[in-house]
């Protein structure tokens, strides 16, 4: 298994991309990304040290992300969402959980925006009772299916526990969770099966989508999985018979700034 | 009050792979044409930061807005059709280059066999092998007519190809225009297994340009680069052939050709004979517009294609009752389902690179290539290998019968994320009587009008073609060097929510007779002459192959057609 722990691979990738084709290509009649790859920081990421808040792995440094704050949850969704995330992708010896990837923020982010209302989908009338074949049919958007499904997995907690669902032992909640997968839970009209499965998919796009988004913090996601992330070329590795690890890249990565 | 435009020879609805290559080929010809999009324009420059897999992949970025318009679904006629609220089963693409942008690029002729399907089948073995509602028949265009225009295609897009292959497959008048795409270790796995059992594999034909390629209409395209982002993606290197990069910019440097973007056709025009002009409405402003044309061309996805002629009133209708009828009628979709994965306790492979035709198949179980004598359906399924750059949100290798989220889930997914290799059967899929498009009568788009409307299952003939290539998959599997092979042999009812395929097919289709098809095999309206509709809609059945370079032919084929039709009017069959 080799290794190829570059600080720099995009602009390596880059530069052989522009060697093999770009170079021969000129004047293009099309590619025209071609250009915007000679961006003005091309080298800026081998060029420049890295800021003290980037190479120290402190808590303080941590927190100043400032996007890590609330656009969507009240303290207590927020809390529950948490919670239940970890349960779902739970820390473990691989490495961090969703909590740690700021997963329950990402979510806060989606509910806030267009997939939250559902922008890009049919949600016209009339609303009919499906067969499974047919998919999805609620009236409920998504932030309101989460919502009501939060506040359910409290309720649900009390009724059982006393306590609230973040309050519980991991093996309470774990149980609570199961409950609501299997539609063993019953609160006013919540389809418990879909929220589940909602916020499931939530949490496994939180702890992969790229960080921009609020999760995937650090991209230790990706890091777990050996995922390389956003790399532009592929071309010299992609032959090869043994197993690459790559330092992974981000969108951030490739932001031009003037 | 809608606005009347003057008079232009030639107007195109929707600029995807059909529109771009026609529009292309008609003004190069000095033939002036104004080309309609409902979405908006493109360019490579908008994929700087493509490589996000929840914006493109997750929320579908290239993708029609489904809460302007989308389908409605049931299984059967017994069934209430439901709209398809949010994306699942397959993916309309919307904006200049449509579905052809955000396509893996793999890139298949359809088989001799599929162009002649019917008198293949019964000349083998007898008219009473089909199924009673098996609405299977030849095309009207054999495999050699349009061999001239499959070599057109491949030209144009530069398609990556090995310079052989195997001998089943129709023959090729002149090789691919550049040499195939590397080899990976899991695709020599899986090639060497499949010789290892007498197989014929070959790699796969691609889109994705293998080397720097200029083309015959002088469009230069740089290599690709293995990113691992193909589909559902936009390539920012202009090395996966689109619309885009490669047919517009011709039609646009002839000086003969006007792209309105935003433009959304709702009705052709016409007095019953011929087509008079199309009435469009402008997305942004609302306001209504009605552009008369000698040539209408329907160059639209298969659903804007049929719903177009349905909302016009333009030719029959389709009824399954009576079998009357042609418009809507052999709508088919890809049998897939069938597949074997290979576990590697011991090694890793790069799976984050790829691209989308980036891969191996085999076609020794494809069409009629195998003896079908003790089988119970006809046709089969292209397998295959391929390596298209697996991405962590979307892919989730957990067993079946484990959790499928805590602690084992996650171990179990990081474990396995670069350890599993995929052989799936690509199955065709054969028309039935009561498989067809027609209008919803309740669920309306935004503009008001119609939703389009599909009634498919998947029938027994389906379930015994996937057990088959199940079968099929697993013998390669087996063979391939792995520490565990599991099989997936089974389909049940046709679910419209995991995504299987965006290779929909029929409902305007061609043929010889014009009772039963829409469009002749110039793609020419038998209804009103001067109508042109071409796309996977003229497909009477879709076959075991992705469908986009038989699509790029005919739209080769219709070109000339219109050309034709120009010159002299008439019917050109």
């Amino acid at each position: 298994m080799t290794k190829r722990q570059s600080k720099q691979p995009v602009d390596e990738s880059r530069r052989k991309f522009l060697k093999y084709s770009g170079a021969a290509l000129g004047g293009a009649v099309v590619g025209g990304v071609i250009g915007g790859l000679v961006g003005s920081n091309l080298n800026k990421s081998a060029k420049e040290a890295p800021t003290p808040q980037e190479s120290e792995e402190t808590p303080t440094a941590r927190d100043q992300d400032y996007n890590h704050a609330l656009m969507f949850f009240s303290q207590e969704q927020f809390q529950t969402t948490e919670a239940a995330a970890e349960r779902i992708y739970p820390k473990d010896d691989n490495g961090p959980g969703a909590q740690e990837l700021g997963v329950a923020f990402f979510i806060d982010h989606q509910m806030a925006g267009a997939y939250g209302f559902n922008a890009r989908e049919y949600m016209s009338p009339p609303f009919y009772k499906a067969e499974a074949s047919q998919g999805y049919q609620l009236t409920f958007k998504r932030r309101e299916l989460l919502a009501l499904g939060l506040d359910a997995l409290n309720e649900y907690s009390e009724q059982k526990h006393n306590k609230k669902f973040y309050k519980l032992s991991p093996e309470e909640q774990d149980a609570v969770l199961t409950a609501f997968e299997k539609d063993e839970v019953d609160l006013k009209d919540v389809p418990a099966s879909a929220f589940f499965a909602m916020l499931r998919n939530l949490t496994i796009e939180g702890a992969y989508a790229d960080p921009l988004y609020g999760g995937n913090r650090n991209m230790d996601g990706w890091r777990m999985r050996n995922y390389p992330g956003n790399q532009m070329s592929f071309t010299e590795e992609i032959e090869k018979e043994e197993f690459i690890k790559m330092e992974p890249l981000s969108l951030r990565d490739h932001l031009q700034t003037s | 009050m809608a606005n009347k435009l003057p008079k232009v020879p030639v107007v195109i609805v929707g600029m995807g792979w059909v529109g771009g290559i026609i529009a292309a080929e008609l003004t190069k010809a000095g033939i002036s044409v104004v080309g309609l999009e409902r979405g908006k324009s493109r360019s490579t420059q908008d994929y700087y930061h493509v490589h996000d897999e929840l914006r493109y992949a997750s929320r579908y970025e290239l993708m029609q807005d489904l809460s302007k318009e989308t389908v409605t679904f049931r299984n059967t006629e017994k069934m209430r059709a439901l709209p398809m609220r949010s994306y699942g089963s397959f993916l309309m693409g919307d904006g200049v280059g449509g579905a052809g942008v955000h396509w893996n690029g793999q890139s298949y002729r359809f088989l001799p066999y599929d162009f002649e399907i019917y008198t293949k089948t019964a000349e083998r073995y007898g008219k009473n092998k089909i199924p009673q509602d098996m609405t299977i028949r030849d095309w009207g265009v054999t495999y050699d007519q349009l061999e001239p225009y499959f070599v057109k295609y491949e030209q144009m897009a530069g398609i990556s190809g090995p310079a052989e292959l195997p001998e089943h497959l129709g023959k090729m008048s002149k090789p691919f225009p550049t040499p195939p795409m590397k080899t990976t270790p899991a695709m020599k796995l899986f090639t060497d297994a499949a010789t290892k059992l007498g197989l014929h594999p070959y790699i796969i034909p691609s889109a994705n340009l293998s080397q720097d390629y200029t083309n015959p209409d002088g469009i230069e395209r740089a290599v690709c680069q293995y990113c691992g982002f193909c589909e559902r993606f936009g390539c920012e290197y202009g090395a996966k052939a689109d619309p885009v990069v490669t047919v517009l910019p011709v039609a646009q440097k002839s000086g003969k050709f006007e792209l309105r973007t935003y433009c959304n056709v709702t009705e052709i025009m016409h007095d019953g004979k011929k087509a008079t002009g199309v009435k469009y409405v402008n997305t942004l402003t609302g306001q209504e517009s009605v552009q008369p044309a000698d040539v209408v061309v329907l160059a639209g996805y298969v659903f804007t294609n049929v719903r177009l002629l349905l909302m016009s009133k333009l030719g029959q209708p389709y009824d399954p009752k009576t079998q009357k009828g042609a418009v809507g009628r052999n709508y088919a979709y890809q049998t897939n389902g069938a597949g074997s994965s290979v576990y590697y306790e011991d090694r890793e492979f790069n799976l984050a690179m790829g691209a989308g035709s980036l891969g191996s198949c085999l076609d020794d179980y494809n069409g009629d290539n195998f003896d079908h004598g003790d089988l119970k359906f006809l046709h089969g399924a292209n397998i295959r290998f391929t390596q298209t750059g697996l991405r962590p949100i979307q892919y989730q290798p957990a067993p079946a019968d484990g959790p499928r989220w805590g602690q084992a889930f996650k171990q179990a997914t990081l474990h396995n994320a670069n350890r599993i290799l995929g052989i799936s059967g690509q199955g065709a899929s054969m028309p039935n009587r009561y498989h067809y498009l027609d209008l919803d009568p309740e669920y309306k788009d935004s503009l008001g009008l119609p939703l389009i409307r599909m009634t498919f299952d998947f029938l027994d003939h389906d379930r015994e073609l996937v057990k088959f290539i199940a079968s099929k998959t697993k013998e390669i599997a087996d063979q391939m060097g792995g520490t565990k092979t599991t099989v997936n042999d089974t389909i049940k009812q046709y679910n419209i929510v995991p995504y299987q395929s965006t290779h929909n097919t029929g409902g305007t289709i061609m043929g010889a007779d014009p009772d039963t098809s829409v469009v002749n095999s110039y793609l020419q309206m038998w209804d009103a002459e001067n109508v042109f509709i071409c796309g996977a809609s003229n497909f009477p059945h879709n076959g075991g192959y992705n469908p986009t370079s038989t699509v790029g032919a005919l739209a080769y084929r219709v070109a000339e057609g219109i050309e034709k039709y120009m010159n002299k009017g008439g019917s050109l069959v």
